[in-house]
């Protein structure tokens, strides 16, 4: 008798426990994944309720260019950022893990910084720093087109100067996860392998490189999700301009819902970039799983 | 050491840190800009080494933006949100890892798949709801959809899984409940990993931008990472004050980093499952 009443009492504490985030979760994350799949359904404004109107809003989107625009340029944001800060960020790990004591703990403050300041600090900077008349780089980029470039506003060099700016901004995480990565091999293993004759090329493809893999395959795969869902940068430096060439999926999510009213064909994008997401990342991580499996 | 090896090291040494001054340059650039008059600024002179040092900009920035409104607005939903997370998130996790209910399983399922959703996909329905609920240009607003971050209970039911289970004999012999075991106990054990998710959490909310720009339309009650995109059009053509206002807002978040560094280095090799 009294264990059942202790078992139900266990089971009451238990619930009271999950109680505030089972709440909160419940009413702001999954109502509103069924709401954006209901949503996309419909013809819904922003505001106020919409006529269900079936498969309407993907079709649309199938016609629609700009869907097809964001869709390239999603691609090619991922080619610019993904693999280059993955190998920035190796070769820096790399660098500062060879440090010791204070010169370490400097040299991770001068490359880690950037990824504290909030992203609009960040872009604010880099206008500047780029800017047409004044920018301090344009005597570089002078120096290799033989004139100045209003970066935001050119086609050609809208997405690779986001892309520097992302880069620059976001790579302290991953030269941290390299260094911890670093870490955990064992320091033994270095020194078998010396006593063996290895030479330090060896050392670093045949010791370092594949116990690196686990912790490389994870920033590759956190850095595709996270660029896949680029929105804050290309807002903030060219509102998706010039003639779209740097317009993303977030971005005509956001314009469609908070610009021209269109609820439920936003909530179809924002379905459609969600899967992509899902797809991409799953796939991405079985092959880099197959790839460690190699080494 | 060999004399060589001593050089090669010293070396790289100072190329590595030379490669991470040219890193950081565009903060230093920013800070020299911010400190010179508008005219200076834009001027043939201004050299690389800081030549004046002229706070207008930062005054003009202090008093003539609502700067001072910004800074309430994000400590004080970065503080609620990351007190709510850590306080919701242990709880949670301390009933998936010590307790035995139905839909524990589940529960922790649903928990590791919603790391896979992409918040920026639910913006929405998300502005709908606080629509409804009335939380538009409020505090509230700011909060509640940040306050879902499953990592947080992963990371705390990992640590508390590894609690031996003789801390908690000795606490139900005295006829302590759960509650005392997990505030008393667990909580206490792990203040380190506490303290890693909390500065997580709150860097994460402090720099938040696509939320807090899409539920706030007034500007007193902006934050400061959409504040300060407002001073653009407000200053017009204003280099040393808009580096002035961008160097303000970034302050709190780079000093707390630089006086935290180790802990904020071990939270984010913890948070992403590098550093066990």
């Amino acid at each position: 008798m009294s264990m059942i009443r202790n078992n139900r009492r266990h089971k009451l504490v238990a619930y009271s426990l999950i109680l505030p985030f089972v709440a909160i979760f419940a009413l702001v994350f999954a109502y509103p994944v069924i709401e954006v799949i209901r949503l996309s359904f419909t013809d819904a404004p922003l505001i106020g309720s919409g006529d269900w109107v079936g498969l309407d809003n993907y079709k649309r989107l199938l016609s629609d260019r700009l869907f097809y625009t964001s869709l390239k340029n999603n691609g090619y944001f991922v080619l610019l950022t993904v693999v280059p800060t993955t190998v920035i960020a190796l070769l820096i790990a790399l660098a500062v893990n060879r440090l010791s004591g204070r010169m370490q703990a400097l040299a991770l403050v001068l490359f880690f910084t950037p990824y504290v300041l909030p992203v609009s600090v960040v872009t604010q900077i880099w206008a500047w720093m780029l800017d047409f008349q004044f920018g301090i780089l344009q005597p570089v980029l002078e120096f290799f087109t033989g004139k100045p470039v209003p970066v935001f506003k050119n086609p050609f060099w809208v997405m690779p100067a986001v892309a520097v700016v992302t880069i620059w901004w976001t790579n302290g995480f991953n030269v941290l996860l390299f260094i911890a990565g670093l870490r955990n091999i064992p320091e033994e293993l270095y020194e078998a392998a010396k006593l063996d004759g290895a030479t330090s090329r060896q050392l670093f493809f045949r010791v370092t490189w594949p116990l690196l893999w686990p912790v490389t395959a994870l920033v590759l795969t956190l850095q595709l999700i996270l660029q896949l869902k680029i929105f804050d940068q290309v807002y903030l430096l060219s509102e998706g301009g010039p003639f779209n060439s740097s317009y993303v999926l977030l971005l005509m999510v956001y314009r469609e819902a908070f610009q021209l009213n269109n609820g439920g064909y936003a909530a179809a994008i924002s379905l459609v970039l969600f899967l992509i997401i899902v797809v991409v990342s799953v796939l991405q991580f079985q092959i880099l799983r197959i790839g460690g499996r190699d080494k | 050491m060999t004399p060589i090896r001593r050089i090669e090291n010293l070396a790289l040494t100072c190329i590595t840190i030379f490669a991470g001054l040219l890193w950081i340059f565009p903060l230093y650039w920013a800070f020299n800009t911010s400190i010179r008059s508008e005219n200076r600024v834009v001027s043939d002179e201004a050299g690389l080494i800081p030549d004046e040092f002229n706070l207008s900009s930062y005054i003009d920035a202090l008093f003539n933006t609502s700067l001072m409104d910004w800074y309430i607005n994000s400590i004080g939903t970065s503080v609620i949100i990351t007190f709510i997370v850590l306080l919701t998130g242990m709880m949670c996790a301390y009933a998936l890892s010590q307790m035995q209910f139905p839909g524990r399983k589940a529960l922790y399922l649903v928990v590791l798949a919603s790391f896979m959703v992409p918040a920026q996909a639910l913006v929405v329905p998300q502005f709908v709801l606080m629509n409804d609920l009335d939380l538009i240009n409020r505090w509230g607003g700011i909060i509640l959809p940040q306050l879902v971050v499953p990592v947080v209970i992963i990371v705390y039911k990992q640590f508390f899984d590894a609690v031996p289970k003789e801390m908690k004999e000795a606490v139900v012999l005295d006829g302590g409940g759960d509650y005392t075991l997990l505030f008393k106990v667990y909580l206490p054990l792990n203040w380190g990993i506490t303290t890693a998710l909390g500065i997580i959490t709150f860097i994460m909310s402090w720099n938040a931008f696509l939320w807090p720009f899409l539920v706030i339309t007034t500007e007193d009650m902006m934050t400061i990472p959409v504040g300060i995109t407002q001073v653009n059009d407000a200053f017009g053509v204003a280099y040393a004050r808009i580096m002035s206002v961008a160097l303000l807002a970034a302050a709190p978040v780079v000093i707390a980093y630089l006086i935290f560094q180790k802990r904020v280095t071990e939270a984010v090799m913890i948070s992403s499952g590098v550093k066990g």
